[in-house]
């Protein structure tokens, strides 16, 4: 039955992936990322991560894909901005070359994965993934970690403001 | 056919492929804001693996490992959003061939 969730999902999760290499409007790529976020969240609550799910709609989807709708209004990309990614000289070779590379890593990790050896997977308890276990997780043993985060996001911002700026005196 | 829970191999195909498309549309794009959103997909496609790896395994930390992935997206994707924004008022293109100031 999982499985039958699964595999729309990740399909759904692909062809949005490619739809956003593919789109020719930035703000067509930016919808299919924003599909993708949704999708991915998706297959975080059939890995029973539920916390993380929730953060990756809130986060991703909501926070940062508004952040580059925001910035691709603001700059007034149109359609095909870089249109040149097919007439540009030498791209040809480079989109063989990126071709051939995907398929390379492809085959290699499905070779490696479909003849290992496995374990047998951990029987989860039901509180995985709660928030209540993510917190408990965060709080005693990477206390140090989530604070070093808390500077680097306060960082961000200030760095965000500054770069943003028009005028530096 | 569809019986049982999905597999850990299932997930990392999955991440995988989506780690690949993100690296295919770094390279063969040249709008910024593309590069950047295929960034993502590469940050997020890792987020599968590492989740996939939790579950597997039945730990915690792989979560709050994904967890600092998010924060430091967002602290990237603010600095570098305010960068395009910065790079765009100082010549008005996204295409990365003409930022070649630095290239020698």
């Amino acid at each position: 039955m999982e499985l039958l969730i699964f595999y729309p999902l990740a399909g759904f999760c692909v062809v949005l992936a490619l739809g956003v290499v593919f789109n020719n409007s930035p703000v067509g790529s930016a919808i299919s990322l924003i599909g993708m976020m949704l999708g991915l969240s998706g297959v975080f609550v059939l890995q029973q991560a539920h916390f993380i799910a929730i953060l990756q709609i809130i986060i991703y989807a909501g926070a940062i894909m508004v952040l580059f709708m925001f910035v691709i209004m603001l700059l007034n990309l149109k359609k095909g901005d870089d249109a040149g990614w097919i007439a540009r000289e030498r791209n040809l070779l480079l989109s063989v070359l990126t071709g051939l590379l995907a398929v390379g890593i492809l085959y290699k990790i499905s070779d490696v994965l479909f003849s290992a050896q496995m374990d047998t997977p951990a029987t989860l308890p039901d509180s995985f993934g709660t928030v209540a276990n993510i917190g408990e997780t965060l709080f005693t043993d990477f206390v140090l970690p989530f604070e070093v985060a808390s500077i680097l996001l306060l960082a961000a911002m200030v760095g965000a403001v500054v770069l943003a700026k028009t005028k530096l005196d | 056919m569809f019986e049982g829970t999905v597999p850990l191999s299932h997930y990392l195909m999955l991440s995988a492929t989506l780690f690949v498309i993100g690296i295919v549309g770094v390279l063969i794009r040249r709008n910024v804001i593309v590069v950047f959103m295929s960034i993502e997909i590469m940050l997020n496609a890792v987020n599968i693996s590492l989740i996939a790896f939790d579950n597997y395994m039945n730990l915690s930390s792989g979560q709050i490992f994904s967890f600092m992935v998010m924060c430091v997206a967002a602290a990237e994707v603010s600095v570098g959003l305010a960068i395009i924004i910065a790079l765009h008022r100082n010549k008005p293109t996204v295409n990365l061939d003409e930022f070649n100031l630095l290239k020698w």
